[in-house]
């Protein structure tokens, strides 16, 4: 295992974290707490509990996963993809690194980036609505799971991206519907019987199902299969990064 | 001396089809340093790219210290120090964060002593804080060369290094592969420059539509190939080349007031026929002289023989 290069690309990644912190927290911060001045506060206090719970403390787990999702993409695709662009891939390509060593730094870095988003976003909305955390366990390896899932996800992006716009094409097109579909906003038995089929088929649901399950103990559909279905995403998303660097696809001519 | 480079039958086609080597064959010696020639475009980067392993090859077999670049990539990698053709560099970093990371990727620990060092040597000391994208385009140059040594390479690739760089600031890096030479060090370079060949190199690939045409010690390469010419100033001038010295390779030029004579600098020592018998000829003849001198052909000379000749 090259540990010091594990080390030099995570604190490489971190200092640029640290380098744009203040514009990465200000901004979903600030859409958080409009989130619940406007749901929580304006339009919550019209809608009547779910399952015994205040709308504005329902949506939180909701919005924690919004933030982790777009965070992971968006760190994790940036990451690896400027490289790409500037060229300085070379180096990387060219160093005594595996693989495993790669995606652990990039990937390792980009999750303790969105981590700690989250964090700071749980934090805010404990400002704004009584937050109570049921199974603390389960919270933070949902949390770490995600978070790590969606950063390989991102990583898998910036490989395949060749231009800013699909880099940002993904998480516009696909992610950000499939999180408020997700069950977000609402409890599935909500909507009518045929959409709550349909959602089952939008990973996201399980995610934010089990999330909220450890937060108050209640969801949509059963703890285990939230877990055996993030970890089956977090398989499928591992396989498809062994394969990218199997066939060198897109990285190396 | 021990090979410290092997590359065996090396082929590479790029995905768009076209065939950038084709069956490469070279040795690289250990501790030599081996200048790599070629017109644009004739695969001088991909060999390099390939040995370092950012282009995957198509066919043959690279070692690397007796370590084959794919199944031993870690071993082989590890050795090689790289300084690329274009000048890439993470523009919003600083100077040592980025040598910084560049000694990590290589596995090695920490050492601010050797990184200090080494942007000494390359004076960008007083530049250490600065974000790369303040830097000039020569210091660019220099800062790629630092990440390259940043992690002791045994062996260092230079890419086109001179390119876009002042005569003085040439010299010095001329100056600092000599010295890491000296250290042991292996240096392959590539370069437009053929006066940069002919000064630094020990031995000289040339290479043409991914095809190795000629790898030979540059002295004996000189010798062999390289043409001489000597110029006799005439006491009086010719109107054509008398019957008497038809039999040698001779022409008039300055309105018959010169005499030169081409000659392979194998036949310079005195073969029957050479300079002794033309210098008899001409005292046979009457001709007088009042100067002679000799010119021998550059590399460069024999880059554009070697290119033209198509082989
Ligand atoms: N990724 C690629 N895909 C397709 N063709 C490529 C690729 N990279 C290089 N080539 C082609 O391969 C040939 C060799 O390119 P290479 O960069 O190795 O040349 P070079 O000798 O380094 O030239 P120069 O002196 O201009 O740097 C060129 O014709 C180039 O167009
Ligand atoms: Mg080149």
């Amino acid at each position: 295992m090259n540990i010091h290069a594990i080390r030099a690309i995570y604190l490489f990644e971190m200092a640029r974290t640290k380098r744009t912190l203040l514009q990465s927290i200000v901004s979903p911060v600030i859409s958080t707490s409009l989130y619940f001045v406007v749901f929580g506060a304006a339009i919550g206090s019209r809608i009547p509990q779910i399952d015994g719970i205040g709308y504005g403390s329902f949506i939180v787990p909701g919005l924690v996963m919004l933030s982790l999702l777009t965070q992971s993409l968006s760190n994790a695709s940036f990451g690896i993809y400027f490289p790409k662009f500037t060229g300085t891939i070379y180096e990387l390509l060219s160093a005594p690194v595996s693989y495993v060593e790669i995606i652990l730094s990039y990937v390792g870095a980009a999750a303790t980036k969105s981590i700690l988003l989250g964090a700071i976003i749980l934090a805010t909305a404990g400002l704004f609505v009584p937050l109570h955390i049921e199974h603390p366990f389960w919270m933070i390896l949902f949390l770490l799971l995600t978070a790590v899932t969606f950063s390989l996800l991102g990583f898998i992006i910036g490989i395949w991206a060749d231009n800013f716009e699909k880099l940002q094409l993904v998480p516009l097109l696909i992610i950000t519907p499939l999180t408020f579909l997700g069950g977000s906003f609402y409890s599935l038995d909500m909507l009518p019987p045929f959409w709550q089929q349909v959602s089952l088929f939008n990973p996201v649901v399980y995610l934010i199902s089990g999330f909220r399950w450890s937060f108050y103990g209640i969801a949509d559909v059963a703890v285990g299969v939230s877990l055996g279905m993030t970890m089956l995403f977090l398989a499928v998303c591992v396989a498809v990064v062994a394969w990218i660097f199997k066939t060198g696809y897109r990285l190396k001519a | 001396m021990s090979v410290i480079i092997n590359v065996a039958n090396l082929s590479k086609t790029y995905a768009s089809g076209f065939r950038a080597l084709r069956a490469v064959n070279l040795e690289i010696r250990q501790g030599e340093i081996f200048a790599l020639l070629g017109p644009n475009g004739a695969g001088k980067t991909t060999l390099i790219s390939i040995i370092c392993g950012i282009v995957r090859p198509s066919e043959g077999k690279v070692t690397v210290a007796g370590h084959d670049i794919i199944r031993d990539y870690r071993a082989a990698r590890s050795l090689i120090g790289l300084v690329p053709q274009e000048l890439t560099t993470d523009a919003f970093e600083s100077v040592w964060t980025t040598v910084s990371l560049s000694r990590g990727l290589f596995g090695k620990a920490p050492n601010p002593a050797h990184l200090e060092k080494v942007l000494r040597e390359l004076s960008l000391w007083d530049k250490k804080n600065n974000r790369i994208i303040t830097l000039s385009g020569g210091m660019k140059r220099r800062l790629l060369i630092a990440k390259a040594l940043s992690h002791e390479p045994q062996i260092l690739f230079l890419d086109e290094p001179t390119a876009g760089v002042d005569v003085e600031l040439r010299r010095e890096m001329w100056a600092l592969v000599r010295r890491l030479r000296s250290s042991g060090v292996t240096i392959i370079l590539t370069t437009h420059y053929i006066e940069e060949a002919e000064e630094m190199a020990d031995r000289v690939g040339v290479i043409n539509n991914g095809e190795i045409i000629v790898v030979e010690d540059k002295a004996e390469l000189m010798r062999k190939l390289g043409r001489k010419q000597l110029t006799l100033q005439l006491r009086q001038p010719l109107g054509e080349i008398p019957p008497a010295l038809q039999r040698h390779r001779l022409e008039l030029a300055n309105d018959g007031s010169e005499l030169i004579y081409t000659y392979d600098s194998r036949a310079a020592h005195g073969e029957h026929d050479g300079i002794v018998a033309l210098l008899d000829d001409l005292t046979a003849a009457g001709i007088g002289f009042k100067d002679l001198h000799t010119t021998q052909s550059s590399l460069e000379d024999i880059f554009v023989g070697l290119l033209r000749s198509g082989r």
